[in-house]
């Protein structure tokens, strides 16, 4: 049965592969990568339960961790054009 | 008593996998980016929480029981916030929503 979870999780992974490159702006890009964080999360948790070896889920918590950070991250530095505003730096 | 939490936890993580595939496969054939987010929030909730849900059932009352909490916990924080945050981002670039007639008439 994780087998069957695995499976189905690995067809999410590729559709979104497929998103992540045809994606005509970079906000679809990003939603198919954070998508993708999450999917993979998932994965390791159940490929964890296949193998026999649940101490995968840790890798999976900081994959998750890792996943929003990176998220945000980019989405600020796209959104507002660099990642922490100079000026603001310079007053202080 | 053993074999009726192995149905349970088969058909949670039957579930889940059915949700995130339908996600994704909403995620390819949506038209718009908005509607795009949209798909990707079934993967995102139902499809994790039935999966968590379904090796959680399978964990029984142990340590993995408490970290698959933890990656379900995680998962309810942040993915809303994640969304919220690409989604705010599109807008705040201009990015038009499609509406009915087919063009992109926001007064954003």
């Amino acid at each position: 049965m994780f087998a069957a979870a695995t499976v189905a999780l690995l067809a999410t992974l590729g559709l979104l592969l497929v998103r992540a490159v045809l994606g005509p702006t970079v906000f679809d890009r990003l939603l198919a990568a954070n998508t993708t964080g999450t999917m993979a999360m998932l994965l390791l948790a159940t490929m964890g339960f296949l193998a026999g070896r649940p101490e995968f889920l840790d890798l999976a918590i900081v994959y998750g961790l890792l996943n929003i950070v990176g998220t945000i991250a980019v989405l600020k530095f796209f959104s507002a054009g660099d990642l922490g505003d100079p000026g603001d730096e310079a007053a202080r | 008593m053993s074999a009726a939490i192995d149905l349970a936890s088969w058909a949670l993580l039957a579930g889940g996998g059915l949700c995130c595939l339908t996600g994704a496969v909403g995620m390819l054939r949506m038209p718009d980016f908005y509607t795009r987010l949209h798909a990707a929030s079934l993967s995102d909730t139902p499809g994790a929480g039935l999966i968590l849900a379904g090796l959680l059932l399978q964990a029984g009352w142990s340590l993995v029981a408490v970290k698959l909490a933890a990656i379900g916990l995680l998962l309810f924080l942040t993915s809303p916030a994640a969304t919220h945050a690409i989604a705010k981002a599109a807008l705040r670039r201009g990015l038009k929503p499609l509406l009915a007639g087919g063009e992109a008439t926001s007064k954003h």
